[in-house]
């Protein structure tokens, strides 16, 4: 024990003196949190769109004005015939073109009903189906009686007159991304860090060749390591505690559940993550090396933990590949217990997954680490 | 006088693949004495020395160190010997004090004990302008004189120095010499590694590695009047020539 404080007394002293590396530390993840929250949305606005009117009636004015006054668009000039405003999709200042026909006045007064062209830039298909919702929803309020054809998709969407659905958003009333994002990008952040400091904190020493000089002291090896780890452990706790205060201050996310029970997970979590990141440095030989890993891990990480795409809708193969994959777990927890205000016995089996997790990780980062060779 | 074995080295091999870096050898090294471990670059001298201390595990052969096995005392010879690499490994970004004190804590001694083998350095050296100083900041020689400070600081029977005076001035060196005699008069066992020769004439007892093996082990005297020449110098170059 008391060796172990003579390690992590060195460790914090070494953290410290370095005031260049300790502002990188905590500003980065600030500024990436604040950058990243933002621009990381999903939200679907600003939609540039262009209406050709063929029939210049009261009526097409009523429609166009309704969709004047969604906030989720932005009328372009308005052009007289559908082939211009394609060559002006093909520039890409617009992705919607409402095409109203002519006799559109007409026909809603004679047969009540009549169609409207929509045609959508679909290249993201994610956001067409989005922009296509607004406008049926747009065009429904304000006749039931228009049939949109949708060209943007082989199938034309088809209407149903006598359903009324009404929407009802749990968990995220006001379909705030950041509320979403937040919590996500927080847990990729605290995880970066603790995984790129950690994995090139042991490989700092074996390319300085103080490790050897370790190694041929009688220390044993689980002291080296916990005193290695445990500053990066705090750390990690520290960046989580600045990102939730920045979560709460500055983008209002709430905090439904016991901020304990995310710090408790986040404790286990990080053992895990500093278990990898140990395994890594045992591995490797230069900083470099165990960087270019880190970054390996870490973007499949990423891009497979749910926080940008969904795991529902990944193929079954790649689903499996998210079970092993510690942000995932970090970013559901981190989601139940804020935005739905889960409790502990909510998140056991992702609790529980993490642990045994954790458990092997260091198991083998421990194995692994070798005072001789 | 019979002479208390302080290392016994018996048929000590590493092999990296089929390459045996370390074939086969044999040595004594005796209590109190400083014995030079010479030997051309890629000899070997830096493998065996790194199985000695515990770093790299043998291949085949026995060695016992400080009264301890190799393999099966492996944690013990560790706290009996001392170890100055080549790199100097102190912390660069501690000062002097900070090192003393976490190589000092990491071999389990004292807060108190620390405190005291502090004061005693800095009487010793006179280093009370630096203590405070980063040993980044620090010329090659002080590096030099404070890695070997540090290596002695838990009291060990034997200190192992693996060319401990490279890239510095003869003053220096003669300087870090004269530490070496200090500590070995105190009965520290030196096991030392070097390229220069006059610092081979230092040493009670002089091994020469070629290839892997042990070619001669005698006195610097003795070895001399066996190859019938002059200067430690030529004994090398002898050796060296002779198995190309």
């Amino acid at each position: 024990m008391k060796t172990i404080i003579f390690i992590i007394q060195k460790e914090f002293k070494q953290i410290f003196r370095d005031k260049n590396m300790l502002r990188l530390i905590f500003i980065l993840p600030i500024l990436q949190l604040l950058i990243l929250s933002n621009a990381a949305t999903f939200d679907v606005k600003n939609i540039n769109i262009t209406i050709v009117d063929n029939d210049q009636s009261p009526r097409s004015r009523e429609l166009i004005q309704s969709f004047r006054a969604s906030t989720y668009f932005k009328m372009t000039a308005p052009f007289f015939s559908e082939k211009e405003a394609i060559e002006e999709m093909q520039k890409g200042n617009t992705s919607i073109i409402i095409n109203i026909p002519v006799h559109f006045n007409r026909d809603m007064q004679k047969e009540q009903k009549t169609n409207i062209s929509v045609i959508i830039n679909a290249i993201d298909a994610a956001t067409a189906g989005v922009e296509n919702v607004y406008v049926s929803q747009i065009i429904n309020n304000y006749n039931k009686n228009i049939q949109t054809q949708s060209k943007s998709f082989s199938n034309t969407t088809e209407i149903a007159e006598n359903i009324l659905v009404i929407p009802s958003f749990w968990y995220n009333k006001t379909l705030n991304y950041k509320t979403f994002m937040v919590p996500g990008i927080l847990v990729l952040l605290v995880t970066m860090l603790t995984l790129f400091l950690s994995s090139m904190n042991i490989v700092k020493e074996k390319e300085l060749g103080t490790l050897e000089q370790i190694n041929v002291t009688p220390i044993k090896k689980h002291q080296f390591i916990i005193g290695k780890l445990f500053p990066f452990w705090i750390l990690g706790l520290v960046i989580l505690t600045v990102g939730l205060l920045i979560a709460k201050l500055v983008f209002d996310v709430p905090m439904l559940g016991n901020i304990l029970v995310v710090y408790l997970f986040t404790a286990v979590y990080l053992l895990l993550v500093l278990g990898i990141g140990l395994f890594i440095s045992n591995h490797t030989n230069t900083q470099q090396q165990a960087m270019f890993i880190a970054w390996f891990f870490m973007v499949i990480f990423i891009l497979m933990s749910g926080l940008f795409t969904p795991i529902e809708s990944m193929p079954i193969w790649a689903q499996n590949v998210t079970l092993i994959n510690p942000i995932r777990y970090f970013v559901e927890v981190m989601r139940m217990v804020m935005l739905k205000g889960s409790g502990f016995f909510d998140i056991v089996p992702q609790f529980a997954i993490i642990s045994g997790y954790a458990i092997l990780m260091n198991g083998l980062a421990v194995w692994s680490y070798k005072k001789t060779n | 006088m019979e002479k208390e074995k302080i290392i016994a080295v018996k048929n000590l091999t590493k092999k990296f693949g089929d390459f045996a870096a370390v074939d086969d050898i044999s040595f004594d090294v005796y209590k109190g004495e400083i014995f030079g471990f010479l030997g051309a670059n890629g000899a070997g001298k830096t493998t065996a020395m790194k199985m000695l201390i515990g770093i790299s595990s043998p291949t085949t052969g026995d060695a016992t160190v400080a009264g301890f096995d190799l393999h099966s005392q492996s944690e013990m010879v560790k706290k009996n010997i001392g170890y100055m690499s080549q790199k100097f490994s102190m912390y660069d970004d501690l000062t002097v004090k900070e090192n003393i004190i976490f190589f000092g804590g990491i071999y389990g001694l004292s807060r108190a004990k620390i405190k005291t083998k502090i004061a005693s350095l800095v009487k010793e050296l006179q280093i009370e302008d630096i203590i405070n100083s980063l040993v980044g900041s620090l010329p090659l020689g002080w590096k030099q004189k404070l890695s070997f400070s540090v290596a002695l600081l838990h009291d060990p029977q034997i200190v192992f120095l693996d060319e401990p005076t490279g890239g510095v001035d003869p003053i220096t060196r003669r300087q870090f010499w004269e530490m070496i005699y200090t500590q070995a008069f105190k009965g520290t066992t030196i096991f030392v590694t070097t390229h220069y020769m006059d610092e081979a004439e230092y040493c009670d007892r002089v091994s020469i590695m070629v290839a892997g093996k042990i070619e001669a082990l005698d006195t610097p005297k003795k070895l001399k009047e066996q190859f019938k020449v002059d200067s430690m110098n030529d004994v090398f170059l002898k050796l060296a020539r002779n198995i190309e």
